[in-house]
Order: C-alpha cells, then structure tokens, then sequence
C-alpha cells in the first residue's frame, strides 16, 4: 500500500523530532499501518454484492477500495475492523471474520 | 534615550506587551491582575496598540486562545492569577508542549480554601513543572523588564518555550513606582520579529498536536526537556544584551551584599526587597549574613545557585507556599535536592510564610534570619517552620 515507509520507532531518536512534535510532511498519517490493531476482518461476498458503494461511503477511515470492477474491498493496511461497512450493508454481503481464525 | 515614568507595575507590564508590539492579547480578568488587561484593552481600544484582543469568557480559553494564536506564528500575551492559572492549568501544560513561546505575566494568588485574593505563590508553584521558563520580579521596572525580556528569549528559534513573569499579587502587581520607560527605537533593537519557522500555513502544510503513540512519546518529552534546560543559555544571552541596550543587568540568581556573607537568606519575589533592608541593617552591624534573589525557577540554576552558596554555613529559604505533605515549602526542597551531592553543602533551614497575603515585614525577616542561625546550631526535627503562626505547631517532620 503505502509506496513510501515511515521510520519504525527503534529508528527515530529523540532528536529527529521537530519542536512540539510538528509533522513537517503533509498526509503522512496513510504510511502509518493502522490495520494491525484489528482483531476482526471485513470479507465482501460478491455474490450478494450490488455494487451499491455504502460500505464505501460510511469507513470512517476511507479503508474500503472501489475497484475497478465496481466491486469493494478492504485496504487491510488501514482497516481497523471495526465494521461498520459489515452493520451498513443493506445486502448483508460483508461478514466480519475473527483475525484468528484466518 | 529612557524616560523616567511613575506606574503602577501593572500597567508597566502593559507598557512592556505594547512595546513588544504584540499581536495578540486574549486574558480573562481576575483579581489582583485585572489591572493589565484592562489597561492592554484600553490600548487596544484607542488606537494606541494594534492588536487583537480577545475578551475570552474563562482563562483555559484565554491559553487556548493563545495557542491558536502562536500556531500561525502571532506574538500572544496572557496573564492571570491563582484561581485564574488553576483553571487554565490543562493548557499550560500544552504551550510549552507544543513550544509555542507564549509570554504569561501570572500575579501570584493564594489559592482557595478558603478563598483568598492576596498574594502567595501557591498558584505558580502547581504549574511548575508545566515547562515553561519561569522568572520572577521584586519591583515595577523588573516587572518591565521582565515581560519585554520574555518575548525575546521565548521566541528565539532555538528556544521556542513560553515564558511566565511572576509578580507578587497587589504588593507588587498593584505598587505604583518610578521606572525607566525605553524609546520604541530600542526596544526594536532588542527585540526582532516573531519568526515561527514551523507555522501553520496553507502554502507549507504541517500538522500541530499530533497523537503521540506510546513509542515516540518518551522521545518527545525528553526533546522538551533538553530544550528547556538548554534555553539557558539564550535567557543568558537575552539578559546580557538586555544589559547592553538598556542598562540593567539580570542574572538567574542574584546576591546582595554576600560576599564574604556565613549565613544566606534565599528569597523569590517582592520580599527580596523587604529583606535587603534587615540585610543592610545586620551587614551595618558587623554581622555576616547576605540575600540571595532567586530570580530564574525554571529551568533551575543550578550552577549559578551553588556557585553563589559555596562559601556560606547557612542558608535560610523563605518559601510563599506549603508542599502539603512534602519534604518543605517547594523552594527549600529543590534547593536541599541541588546540594544533596555536593561535598561541602551549607545547613539548609526551611521557613514558610507570608501566605494568603499576610504581612511580611523587615521585623520577621529579622526574626527568620536569628531563628535560621539558631536552628542551625542546636537542630530541630520539624521540616519547617511557619512565620508567625499563633499556636504552636510540631509534628512537621521528615
């Protein structure tokens, strides 16, 4: 997903820090890998799928792609799990599946 | 060339904010400092600054106020006083966090219960340790001096950390006195423009207050911490060219007749004043005591404080405040922790007084000192003890 990476914490030292925490470069918050956190994964059954774009519309964190298909689907790398897509879906096609059972 | 103008010292800190050319002012009143912002909004109002002021309806807007302000890079003022600090106290906390070189005059206030609105540092000594460089005055001209140095160290791009000037509530805040007043001219000189290298702006976006994750939390705390202490060297700095422009020179910690001096009576604030009358009148008598004004409290002088100790027995420190339950008054326990490592370290004797606005006259000073060297001499198990408290008190032991 994210083309370039972010440092991992054992790489930044306390003097790579801008004064008060600045964030110098703009949208960087989408190289932050917030999928791992999740504990369950939206999965999207095409076949009860209409194409309608609500899952899409409600991710509070734009995590659900429109590809070009017309299909949707989770970008994982942000996903948090929190399904809301899976409560919006008025076709019930998203179901939420334990991280653990994968 | 300076002028010579009697003000009263809040309108002398209302002189300094407008020859600072400050372009935002956002203060919600409170007694005793309600004569500043009244005096800043007057200015306003009539033309005579241009600035916006901003009549916030609490002092956590007031700091909040503030931090909008300095984000996109405005020079901002606030002040307060006890209850008024209490309040804000959640966004003292986040200017220095997010080094934005506000400029705060705080004209100390006991706090309540019960509800008191005369002087005592209760107030600034519960923001202590919010890590925001901290000076204090004893007089109307270092009340000038104070603030108009505070924008100029605060905002130097290397130090970028709010600055709080302390000023004793009413004794000081509210004492009307001769002072030198500097042409604009010089003031300039002194102090450059507000440049804010990381403010916001549409052409060169950046994201202020950020979350800060478990992992790089510890890192930015510590950032702050090394700037403050290293902001040393620029309150150092501003001092000095302070002196060169103006004339009066300030240092961290500042002795009165010490040299040479056994015992040392370390004050913070409007008393020091007081104390240097009981200072002349003992040194007149032959006896070998000497005054210590604690002028900077954050970051700590340490070098400076033991330098201006190490030849002294004893030193007697006077603290406005009560650390309930604590190893003595807040002054006196940074000072013991300052010695504790040092080989030779004088015999260190805690008093408190002074609380709530409570006189403290040249008479108690003197009985603080003779007690001090006494105490020192034949030992006592209390921590501290209270200036002129009716009943007697024991079992204030460490």
């Amino acid at each position: 997903m994210a083309e370039k990476k972010l440092k991992t914490a054992e790489e930044v030292t306390w003097k790579d820090m801008e004064g008060g925490n600045v964030i110098t470069e703009p949208g960087n918050a989408s190289l932050r890998r917030t999928g791992d956190w999740r504990t369950e994964r939206p999965t999207v059954d095409r076949g009860a799928c209409n194409k309608c774009g609500l899952c899409w519309l409600y991710c509070p964190d734009g995590a659900m792609k429109a590809l070009e298909d017309g299909y949707y689907e989770p970008d994982l790398y942000h996903c948090k799990g929190c399904g809301i897509c899976s409560q919006v879906c008025a076709r019930k096609a998203i179901t939420m599946i334990d991280e653990e059972e994968l | 060339m300076s002028k010579r103008v009697v003000l009263e010292a809040s309108h002398a800190v209302a002189e300094a904010v407008k020859m600072a050319n400050v372009d935002v002012v956002a203060a919600y009143p409170i007694t005793p400092q309600t004569h500043i912002p009244e005096r800043l909004a007057e200015m306003v109002a009539n033309g005579e600054l241009e600035a916006a002021y901003i009549p916030v309806e609490s002092e956590h807007s007031a700091m909040s106020t503030c931090l909008g302000a300095a984000s996109v890079g405005s020079r901002a003022f606030t002040t307060t006083a006890g209850q008024g600090l209490e309040l804000m106290h959640e966004a003292v906390y986040i200017a220095s966090s997010m080094r934005y070189p506000i400029v705060m005059v705080v004209c100390n206030r006991a706090l309540s219960a019960p509800i008191s609105v005369w002087a005592d540092h209760s107030d600034v000594m519960a923001v202590r340790d919010t890590g925001w460089i901290q000076v204090f005055c004893q007089n109307n001209q270092e009340a000038f001096d104070m603030t108009l140095w505070a924008f100029r160290v605060g905002e130097d791009p290397k130090v970028l950390i709010p600055v709080m000037v302390n000023l004793d509530g009413f004794t000081l805040s509210h004492v009307t006195e001769p002072l030198f007043l500097p042409e604009q001219s010089e003031v300039d000189r002194f102090l450059p423009p507000f440049k804010y290298q990381l403010a916001l702006h549409p052409d060169k976006p950046t994201t202020h207050g950020a979350f800060g994750m478990p992992e790089i939390y510890t890192e930015v705390k510590v950032g702050q911490e090394v700037a403050l202490r290293k902001s040393k060297g620029a309150i150092l700095q501003g001092w000095k060219e302070f002196g060169d422009i103006f004339g009066r020179y300030y240092s961290p910690v500042e002795p009165y007749r010490a040299k040479g001096a056994k015992t040392l009576l370390l004050t913070m604030g409007s008393l020091g004043e007081t104390a240097k009358m009981v200072i002349d009148e003992k040194r007149d008598k032959g006896e070998a005591v000497g005054l210590i004004n604690l002028r900077l409290w954050r970051p700590f002088p340490f070098e400076e404080f033991r330098q201006a100790v190490k030849d002294a027995d004893v030193v007697i420190v006077f603290d406005r405040c009560i650390s309930f339950g604590g190893p003595g008054g807040p002054v006196c326990s940074e000072v013991r922790s300052a010695l504790y490592d040092q080989e030779k370290k004088p015999n260190v004797i805690g008093f408190v007084g002074a609380l709530g606005g409570r006189d403290m006259t040249a008479k108690d000073f003197e009985y603080v000192i003779d007690r001090g060297i006494d105490v020192a001499k034949t030992g006592t198990p209390e921590l501290f003890e209270t200036v002129g408290v009716r009943g007697k008190v024991s079992g204030i032991r460490g």
